[in-house]
């Protein structure tokens, strides 16, 4: 952050070192650049890397895995099986046509990245080369927001914006090492899609907006929020239109971004026709017609000379126009041709959609509308520089600024509405924050090296504009002490920011969820590997067409590192299909029976953590599991379960979930055991009570194995009986 | 409504007149936005007759006639003299574009056709 600063007093600095090495001043400027870059560079890779020196080099969370054993199939099967893969493993008895179903662009990138290294002779597996792939695209991002930053203001914002995006933990929280997901790479694509369209609108050059067709072609293989972009970029247009900025410039780089984007966009199977069927896509075509009629309306004013001609044919154009695009509009969204907006982005718009219509959606508690406390935590000081930025961009408008304004306020409106979105907002607010860092450090920096009876370099500096007007203000009193104060803590709330980020970042974000850790009595850490003990019990202990049933959430891990097939996993595609399974949950457990054996289980698999105190349990996630499964089947019912409205597992819970499989096979031989000194033995230590069915029986199913923290259990269905 | 009619043939006089000044590579290149715009029509229209199946088929026939279209205004607009944005860009540059752009759309399509 200093570098921004250095570079402005470059001059006034006592620079024995770079005197002495006899350089000019640009080559002075041009040294410090690359080497703050390149710290930068450095340092957004490093400060990732926490888990991995913590624990140890493995993929975190959930649907990392099944990011990781795709490219894991890639790599051995080669590029056609992968793009024609049928996955019979997962959704028994459905199956998952994977290449069809799956965003290909971070497992081709991985494995691009691997057969690389392999061609340099390094020979390193390929969970390496994943575990690494976001830290490395994080920093690829911050040479992309250097970029982007000189693009929109001057290569001092771009240094800042860099400085500050390396370490922004609402990025970092979804590119630790170790989080193999799509938003490692897709933040990458979608800052380098967005740099080069603003580029190609400034110079109107083809080969920029080409380049932009592809950023948008790596943003759409890589992740479903490319629709983000489809619509930012067309909205960024019409306020354009709307503003008077229509350029010739605009319309080619438009123009050959969309259609090219397009084409290149519509090649990802998982993609397919939505670009010209969607309704989430149409603003995009719609704008795409709209520039034509300007083009056109542009042209003829150009070749008549006659204003008052000119005026009537503009008033046929736009109404022939306008009532051909609504009719068509209409024609589209009433046959159904065109699809309307679906449920993940429509709840979006109206963030009470979900809850009603959707639970799984509703039940992800990334999808949550945001707390302030996590806008503070993940944004720290930007929070309030995001205004000041805000300012300096329109005192200073052009079409680039007029972008990064709106990709600022329309990724904060959203990030919002869904926690998750913080991700997608966080580039936009470190450029932002740091066009009012670079703008205001200059200013105060200029102040400094004023001298006080000069008059043309005396007054704020505010931009250019107010050079040109001349105006001499005279100089205030101790201006030169206040600017010093000013700029110190200036320093002062950066330097605050690195800290607070990477706190944040060694706390909070670096915990890979599948191993968990805790400080014992004597504050010695203790670790709990759990799921991987259960996993690879799994692997080695069951015939390998075993059928594992669990909660989705587990899914992806099970096949990943189980190498067993299940019958539901995280990709949740088929609503009926998990609600059958989250009703075989809530079932008392002969009607469970019956559920398993229709779809053939071997194996039962939950998650408890009345033992450890680990409150993300399967208990804790029942009442989903009744929801959306009631959602389906309306046998179940929600109030069956609770108590008054209170859910409760202890003596005064309601009959109906003290005998639902899920109580039983969490709680089995639970009632004997003592998890507090001085708490009655089956004292759950999650939600706090002494649970109230100790004696529980076990019919149709027995315990296979029981990880040493009891955080796993798996259960062996028996097969029915020969006498009935 | 005579006065509207009266309007119009003004307006076409004065369009052809101002278009008879155009210079000769301009109008090339309109030519040949004019035959792809034909093309997709005549494309839609035959897709109307026979059904749109395949529709990758169709939507790459289409799309290469209006991308193919489109870089063409777009040369137009860049090697036309009287545009003072784009003066400082040399025509051979603007050209070596549109064709390095054609290359990428034909190639897509290609693959798009199945």
């Amino acid at each position: 952050m200093a570098a921004a600063a250095a570079s402005a007093m470059l001059d006034s600095l006592p620079a024995p070192l770079l005197r002495s090495l006899r350089l000019k001043t640009k080559q002075q400027e041009l040294l410090l650049r690359v080497s703050a870059l390149a710290l930068i560079y450095v340092l957004a890779f490093a400060v990732r890397l926490f888990s991995v020196l913590r624990y140890e080099s493995m993929i975190h969370e959930f649907d990392p895995y099944f990011n990781y054993r795709t490219t894991l199939y890639l790599t051995e099967h080669g590029y056609a099986e992968f793009w024609n893969w049928f996955d019979s493993e997962s959704w028994y008895p459905l199956g998952r046509v994977v290449g069809g179903t799956l965003f290909p662009g971070l497992m081709v990138t991985a494995a691009l990245l691997h057969r690389l290294l392999r061609a340099l002779s390094l020979a390193v597996h390929i969970r390496e080369v994943c575990v690494l792939t976001a830290p490395f695209f994080a920093a690829n991002t911050t040479l992309v927001a250097y970029a982007f930053g000189r693009e929109i203001w001057d290569s001092g914002a771009g240094l800042v914006a860099a400085a500050l995006i390396a370490v922004c933990p609402g990025y970092i929280s979804r590119s630790v090492a170790g989080s193999y997901d799509n938003e490692g790479v897709a933040i990458f694509a979608l800052l380098l899609t967005f740099y080069l369209f603003v580029r190609a609108v400034n110079t109107g050059s083809l080969a920029w907006a080409l380049a932009a067709a592809f950023g948008y072609f790596y943003m759409v293989s890589a992740w479903g929020g490319y629709v983000f972009i489809i619509n930012l970029l067309p909205l960024y247009v019409l306020v354009l239109l709307v503003t008077g900025r229509y350029s010739q410039r605009l319309y080619v780089a438009y123009n050959c971004t969309y259609v090219l984007g397009m084409l290149l966009g519509m090649q990802i199977r998982f993609v397919g026709f939505q670009h010209v069927q969607s309704g989430e896509h149409m603003a995009a075509m719609g704008v795409f017609f709209l520039l034509q009629v300007f083009f056109f309306l542009d042209w003829v004013k150009y070749m008549l000379d006659d204003v008052k001609l000119f005026k009537s044919f503009l008033r046929i154009t736009l109404t022939c126009v306008i009532s051909v695009g609504t009719l068509a509009l209409g024609i589209g969204t009433a046959s159904g041709y065109i699809s309307p907006w679906t449920g993940r982005f429509y709840s979006l718009l109206d963030p009470t959609y979900a809850k009603d219509h959707i639970p799984i959606i509703a039940s992800v508690s990334e999808h949550q509308p945001t707390a302030w406390s996590s806008f503070m935590f993940d944004f720290h000081i930007l929070l309030f520089l995001f205004p000041a930025g805000l300012y300096f961009c329109f005192k200073r408008l052009s079409d680039a600024t007029i972008f990064i304004v709106m990709y600022g306020l329309t990724s904060m409106y959203f990030a919002g509405v869904m926690v998750r979105l913080i991700l997608v907002a966080a580039p936009a607010v470190c450029l932002i924050s740091a066009i009012a860092v670079s703008a205001t450090i200059k200013n105060l920096t200029t102040l400094i090296r004023t001298k006080s009876k000069s008059p043309q370099t005396t007054g704020k500096v505010t931009g250019s504009k107010a050079a040109a007007k001349g105006a001499v203000d005279q100089p205030l009193p101790f201006q030169h002490n206040a600017a010093i104060a000013l700029l110190l803590g200036a320093f002062y709330l950066l330097s605050r920011y690195a800290i607070h980020c990477t706190w944040v970042t060694s706390e909070a974000y670096s915990s890979p969820s599948i191993v968990l850790s805790a400080r014992g009595h004597n504050g010695g850490r203790v670790i709990f590997d759990d799921y991987r003990e259960a996993y690879y019990w799994l692997r080695q202990n069951t015939p390998t067409d075993a059928k594992i049933m669990s909660w989705w959430d587990y899914g992806y891990q099970i096949t990943a590192m189980g190498n067993r097939t299940v019958i539901v996993d995280n990709n949740t595609w088929n609503n009926t299909h998990i609600a059958t399974v989250g009703r075989a949950m809530s079932s008392y457990e002969d009607e469970a029976y019956e559920i398993m054996q229709s779809l053939d289980v071997n194996y039962v698999l939950v998650v408890f953590g009345g033992v450890t105190g680990y409150s993300s349990d399967d208990i804790n996630k029942f009442l989903w599991m009744v929801r959306i499964g009631g959602g389906v089947f309306p046998v179940i019912k929600e109030p069956d379960y609770l108590v008054n409205g209170e859910y409760r597992v202890d003596k005064g819970a309601s009959p109906k979930m003290l005998n639902c499989l899920m109580y039983k096979l969490c709680y089995y031989r639970f009632g004997e055991l003592t998890t507090e000194y001085g708490k009655p033995p089956g004292y759950d230590r999650v939600r706090g009570v002494e649970i109230g069915n100790k004696d529980i029986k076990l019919e149709y199913l027995e315990e296979a194995y029981t990880t040493s923290n009891w955080i796993v259990r798996i259960y062996k269905v028996k097969p029915p009986k020969n006498r009935s | 409504m005579p006065k509207a009619a009266a309007d119009a043939k003004l307006l076409i006089q004065s369009l052809n007149k101002a278009y008879a000044a155009t210079p000769t590579n301009l109008k090339i290149i309109d030519l040949y936005v004019l035959f792809a715009v034909v093309t997709a029509l005549v494309q839609v229209v035959y897709m109307g007759i026979v059904g749109s199946f395949p529709f990758n088929s169709f939507l790459s026939g289409v799309l290469s006639c209006i991308g193919t279209a489109v870089l063409a205004v777009c040369l137009r607009i860049q090697v036309n003299k009287d545009n003072k944005e784009f003066k400082d860009l040399p025509p051979e540059r603007a050209f070596a574009d549109f064709v390095l752009c054609n290359l990428v759309l034909h190639l897509v399509i290609m693959n798009f056709l199945g």
